[in-house]
């Protein structure tokens, strides 16, 4: 059980963050465990961002991008998708639990859609127990 | 003429498998130029001087030490401090003292399993008192010790300040030389925690074989699993090669051995985990948006953590598995 | 009780040390040989597909990476069910022959030469390559030097990476040789065979035709009746690269001689609180102690090993002198742990003369190196000889051929058991009440452990060649009443 998560949510300036900003504007409540790094495109996440998430102390890592068909810079969500599936591989043989890395497509006007992604994840990561990786990475035995 | 003092050398192993000391006399020839310049005064595997004779020379005594090997257990980390210490220009020499090298690839287990596995569960082993090494054991005639095993791996710089990576498993020898005369002929080195004995680019740059813009496709093949024409590059042909995260200076010399690079020099200038970068790399050769199609050429990259990080976990960002 | 530490040992491939405990008289009451360090490669080696075990495990030995590669290669080879094609196998054998050549040769000018050149109690000073080099002059040394260079050109010339060699791959090998390449090797290996005669010349004139060497090799507290081990062909002759393990007992009589899929129902391995190293045993006659004799299951993998359990050598010069030594020492089995040094060299007759014939073989330039994989992969063993004993590999994989389990034994670690007992016996044949524990006496001491060549010897070229000793005396209150260095 993990009751105040660190969730990491790396979000790309077309679509998903806007979609995350009109869920502000609208007033849609939402879990506030998120901290949003905003990038131009989801296809600028690459594995060691997710890494370096991790190995500071997040417990749960999301990423949003546009939709397929819909990436303002036409393929860059299709290269995250691909680094994802591949990263979810590598957590997996490091002992990472595959919930602990989402990856979703939210379009700049599914505000709600957004509010209830960031709210089912939370309770996921609610669910998982603090995540170990930066004490064991600042504790040597 | 005043001749100049000789530099004081030491060369010293951690957790390692003498490749690196057998690197340094490869020098062949050249050894009678390093005899010339430097007096050698601590090499276990091949002079007589002590671990007390290390003790008790003075701070900064040695000029330059050569440590090899990683740090593994409470021996090889007790040396690591005392030879800062006493040295002015400590090297972390090699894959194993720069990265974690081989021996890192424990980092995936812990004392437990492996301790589990070599003195209970081999096939071979007899042990049905479940006896295992100790650091202190009582025999009638007196307390024998050994060193306390650690569950994890390190780099030599988790433990100690390092000054110069010297890179390789092991360095290829003509780095090593060209590094020991720059020093020898007072050379102004590079900035503290430079990576030295290493060019900047990676081995695609001094790799021969033929490379095109196209590397996409549409599954991995095991290096058996194709039948490599010795010309055409490794990714090219679907199978999976560290060149792009991996520094030069080593002469290709697996490639030229129809290998496809595995990774030992360490990543290129301005990264710091090599493994993270070539999966980036590889995730965009894969030749499909489809979700499912993604999954089976994934399916077809076998043990990503192991092959990315084969010579860099215990320096990668995450270190170590989670256990 | 007093007791002597020696720490580090040095000149072998790893991490060791001695504790030697006496009673207060000065006789020796027990030696115990410890093992420091541990790495874990039967444990990360899971997870990790089958053929890079290849050339994850070169990193095991710096010296000798070209043994396990080719152990885990015959390993790989076994778990896909495949048969290398002939040309792979030739081109494999003679990357080894050279392998062979280069490890052999340090090791005896390096190690052995300066106790029978120079002379066992002869000042530390002159016991060492310098000493050598000064009796039989200069070009001596520089041919060791050239030879062993040749010798690690020729292995990366074949095994692409010089020291952790990258060239096996399921089946075959990934690169072949030219014609060119053929004639130049075959060149240089003429020159192995006219350099291992020398070296066993120079073994005739220098140690056999001194008495008090013999008598050392013979008399001297350097005897231990145990079993022998070794890898043989289809006739018994010694073989390196592959074959059978044929072991004989004390008195020459065979044991067994098994396949490699075979190996864990002759072969048992023990552990102790102070060593992280296992202890190898025949499993058939389990493990009695350290003792020697025909009931004990302790045995040695080792060069003179290797001649003990098989029937000769497989090259018309080494088996002339195959029969020389046997007819010196006395008829087989030999015993004498010193025979060792011997025992090697005819071996680096053996390896030199091997290898001409492989570069004579006009097959060894054919394309075909890799066979195909017919087989989803399982399990597999592959044995060769190390230099410093019989090394086995053996790998389990799921049906993508990734590993699930490995077991190794190493070359010295089948050793471990009779290094200890050795230096038991040279310690109590040589500390004794009334003797003064010398230079000298730890140099001899330190022979018993040194004839195995435990993996790393380096002193092939001007660095003084002594082993670093130095014997602390304490009283029973555990003070120190007096050190002797060695520097």
């Amino acid at each position: 059980m993990n009751v105040n998560p660190k969730i990491i949510a790396f979000l790309c300036n077309w679509c998903s963050y806007t979609g995350a900003d009109l869920a502000g504007t609208s007033r849609m409540k939402y879990a506030p465990n998120i901290r949003v790094i905003r990038i131009m495109c989801s296809g600028r996440v690459e594995p060691a961002f997710v890494i370096k998430a991790f190995k500071e102390g997040a417990d749960g890592v999301l990423i949003c991008g546009c939709h397929p068909g819909d990436c303002h810079y036409h393929e860059g969500n299709y290269k995250c998708l691909r680094r994802f599936q591949l990263l979810q591989k590598y957590i997996k043989q490091m002992g990472i639990p595959s919930e602990r890395l989402r990856l979703e497509w939210i379009s700049a006007s599914e505000g709600s859609e957004f509010a209830h992604l960031v709210n089912e994840f939370t309770e996921t990561i609610k669910g998982l127990e603090p995540s170990p990786i930066k004490n064991t990475i600042e504790t040597f035995s | 003429m005043e001749e100049k003092p000789k530099i004081k050398l030491a060369v010293y192993w951690g957790a390692a498998c003498g490749g690196c000391c057998v690197s340094v006399l490869d020098v062949h020839e050249s050894l009678f130029t390093v005899v010339e310049h430097a007096d050698i005064i601590f090499w276990p595997i091949a002079l007589d001087f002590k671990y007390k004779d290390v003790e008790a020379m003075p701070d900064g005594h040695i000029d330059v030490t050569l440590f090899n090997g990683a740090v593994r257990n409470s021996e090889n980390e007790h040396m690591a401090r005392l030879l800062r210490k006493k040295t002015k220009v400590l090297v972390a020499y090699g894959s194993c003292a720069h990265m974690g090298g081989i021996p890192g690839l424990a980092n995936f287990t812990n004392k437990e399993g492996i301790f589990n596995r070599a003195y209970i569960s081999s096939e071979s082993t007899l042990n049905a008192d479940k006896v295992f090494p100790q650091q202190h054991f009582v025999v009638p005639e007196g307390t024998l010790e050994l060193p306390e095993f650690y569950n994890d791996v390190r780099t030599l710089d988790q433990v100690v300040n390092v000054d110069y990576y010297l890179p390789g498993c092991p360095p290829q020898t003509e780095r090593l030389v060209e590094v020991f005369m720059a020093i020898v002929t007072g050379a102004t080195l590079p900035p503290v925690g430079s990576v030295v004995g290493a060019l900047d680019k990676s081995q695609c740059d001094e790799c021969k074989r033929k490379k095109t813009d196209n590397k996409l496709v549409k599954e991995f093949k095991r290096p058996w699993q194709i039948i490599d024409d010795g010309e055409t590059c490794f990714l090219e042909q679907g199978v999976i090669c560290m060149g792009p995260a991996t520094r030069g200076g080593c002469g290709v010399r697996c490639i030229e051995g129809n290998a496809p690079c595995r990774g030992c020099y360490g990543p290129p200038a301005d990264v710091s985990d090599p493994g993270a970068k070539m999966m980036s790399a590889i995730a965009t050769m894969i030749d499909s948006n489809d979700p499912g199609e993604i999954e089976k050429i994934i399916e077809t990259i076998e043990d990503p953590a192991g092959t990315f990080y084969r010579f860099s976990l215990p320096g990668s960002m995450l270190r170590r598995k989670q256990l | 009780m007093k007791q002597y530490t020696i720490d580090p040992i040095t000149r072998l491939e790893g991490h060791g040390k001695v504790e030697i405990f006496c009673t207060d008289d000065g006789d020796v009451e027990n030696v115990y040989f410890q093992v420091p360090e541990l790495r874990g490669f039967e444990k990360f080696l899971e997870g990790r597909p089958v053929e890079e075990a290849s050339q994850i495990v070169t990193k095991i030995c710096g010296v000798c990476p070209g043994c396990h590669h080719m152990a885990a290669g015959k390993a790989t080879d076994a778990v896909f069910g495949v048969r290398p094609t002939p040309t792979a196998v030739k081109l494999r054998e003679l990357f080894y022959m050279a392998h062979f050549v280069h490890s052999h040769i340090a090791h005896f000018y390096a190690l052995a030469a300066p106790d029978f050149v120079v002379g066992p109690t002869a000042p530390a000073a002159e016991r060492n390559v310098l000493g050598v080099i000064a009796k039989v002059g200069i070009e001596i040394g520089t041919e060791v030097l050239k030879q062993r260079r040749i010798a690690q050109e020729i292995q990366a010339l074949l095994g692409g990476h010089q020291t952790h060699v990258v060239m096996n791959t399921p089946g075959g090998v990934r690169k072949g040789l030219t014609e060119e390449q053929r004639k130049d090797i075959l060149e240089k290996a003429k020159g192995f065979v006219e350099f291992a005669k020398f070296s066993l010349k120079i073994f005739n004139d220098v140690v056999l035709a001194n008495k008090t060497y013999v008598d050392i090799i013979l008399n001297g507290p350097y005897n231990l009746k145990i079993y022998s081990m070794g890898l043989v062909d289809e006739n018994n002759k010694v073989n390196f690269y592959d074959g059978k393990v044929r072991v004989v007992d004390p008195e020459g009589k065979e044991h067994c001689k098994y396949a490699p899929e075979d190996y864990l129902n002759w072969v048992e391995e023990r552990v102790e609180s102070y060593s992280y190293l296992k202890y190898p045993y025949l499993k058939q006659i389990g493990w009695k102690g350290f003792v020697e004799g025909k009931d004990s299951g302790v045995y040695h993998a080792t060069p003179l090993s290797r001649l003990n359990a098989a029937d000769g050598m497989a090259t018309p010069l080494a088996q002339e002198h195959y029969e020389i030594m046997y007819k010196t020492l006395g008829g087989k089995p030999v015993h004498a742990t010193l025979a060792m040094h011997w025992a090697r060299l005819v071996e680096l007759l053996y390896a030199a003369e091997r290898a001409v014939e492989l570069a004579r073989d006009k097959e060894i330039t054919s394309p075909d190196i890799q066979a195909k994989l017919p087989n989803l992969p399982k399990e597999g063993v592959g044995i060769v000889e190390a230099q410093r004993g019989t090394l086995t590999h053996h790998y389990w994989t799921d049906e993508r051929g990734i590993i699930t389990k490995a077991n190794i034994i190493v070359g010295t670690t089948n050793n471990n058991a009779a290094i200890s007992m050795s230096l038991k016996k040279a310690a109590q044949g040589l500390i004794k009440k009334g003797v003064t524990v010398d230079e000298g006496i730890l140099n001899m001491v330190e022979m018993a452990f040194r004839a195995y060549d435990p993996c790393f010897s380096c002193a092939t070229h001007s660095l003084p060649g002594n082993m670093p000793l130095e014997v602390i005396f304490r009283d029973s209150k555990g003070n120190i009443t007096r050190q002797v260095k060695r520097k």
